[in-house]
């Protein structure tokens, strides 16, 4: 029962408040009304299919396989499975960094990790779909096309900072603690 | 807006089609899966578009093109990259605000930037990068994604 009001009474307050605006004509309470219940149905009539397609994604992709195949060695088909391997990622910028743990202790290179890093932020395919969705295809291509190279660009600037400078991705399990605290 | 929905629905039953042809099993874990994602994030979804209405409501759209406009130039820009690189809001939230700051007179520049630092950049999140990385890995990482977002939102103000 709590749990229930933690996740819905705020918006069941809003539903009494749009209500009572219009059962007493309160103009602004009315516009507030209009505009989110706008917002509302542009959601509706995307999102379902996005998480949709998110849903298939993780029952598709076996991460593990990308893996192997980032090392230093790995040349530009590194670099390229680095960029595919963040796309098809979900979740905040923190979640990549336990991410980031396995692919260094892997051995993926530090180049390839910072790439990774830099698309897991900025190109996750169900990210993506709700920015087509909201802000129009033209602006992800656009965003997309210039942050790619840019995060390449990171990545060997990464590579070439730390290249002397015994570069070391410390055990998530060992700083638990504070993500607990988070 | 209209024909990149539609997109998005061809694109999804095309691939639900397709999944469902070589796989039923995974089809309907990957759907089970979705639902449970979407049942998560709908309480946060619709709460954030309330308030984003409530405060749409409280700013006229002068203030917004005031401030968020093309008349903003670099004052707009850089204050939109502090507020991105410190909020820790998931991306996907701030979209349907975003879309509806552009309908209200922002411009592609700022939102752009806001968006870009926002993904970017997590100054909130520092100490715990910090741990994973050392703190100057994670000081020079930031920085240089600092200053590729505000390329990124330069650019796409150019553009678009």
């Amino acid at each position: 029962m709590r749990k229930y009001i933690k996740e819905y009474g705020f918006i069941c307050v809003f539903i009494l408040f749009a209500i009572f605006s219009y059962a007493y004509s309160y103009n602004f309470g009315i516009n507030v009304t209009k505009s989110f219940l706008y917002m509302f149905i542009e959601m509706i009539t995307f999102i379902p299919i996005v998480f949709i397609l998110v849903g298939l994604l993780d029952a598709w992709i076996p991460s593990q396989k990308f893996q192997k195949y980032m090392g230093p060695e790995s040349g530009i088909k590194g670099t390229l499975l680095s960029v595919i391997f963040s796309m098809f990622q979900a979740g905040p910028l923190y979640g990549a960094f336990p991410i980031v743990y396995i692919l260094y202790k892997k051995g993926a290179s530090i180049k390839n990790i910072f790439i990774f890093l830099g698309c897991f932020s900025a190109l996750k395919i169900p990210m993506l779909s709700i920015e087509i969705g909201y802000l129009g295809v033209e602006f992800t291509l656009a965003r997309t096309a210039i942050a790619v190279p840019l995060f390449i660009g990171i990545g060997y600037a990464m590579e070439y900072y730390l290249k002397d400078k015994n570069f070391k991705i410390t055990d998530p399990t060992e700083i638990k603690s504070l993500t607990d605290n988070i | 807006m209209l024909p990149n929905t539609i997109a998005l629905w061809i694109i999804g039953i095309l691939s639900l089609l397709l999944s469902y042809y070589f796989d039923k099993e995974k089809t309907k874990k990957g759907i089970k899966k979705g639902i449970k994602i979407f049942k998560g994030l709908f309480s946060p979804f619709v709460s954030i578009m309330i308030i984003a209405s409530l405060l749409l409501a409280l700013v006229s759209p002068e203030i917004i093109e005031q401030y968020l406009g093309r008349e903003s130039g670099f004052f707009g820009v850089i204050l939109s990259a502090f507020i991105g690189s410190i909020a820790l809001i998931p991306a996907f939230i701030v979209y349907p605000i975003a879309s509806e700051l552009l309908k209200r007179g922002a411009s592609y520049m700022v939102i752009a930037t806001f968006i870009t630092t926002l993904l970017m950049v997590g100054i909130i999140t520092f100490p715990l990068e910090s741990k994973y990385f050392g703190k100057k890995v994670a000081v020079v990482r930031n920085i240089l994604n600092f200053f590729a977002a505000i390329i990124i939102g330069i650019a796409i103000g150019a553009i678009l």
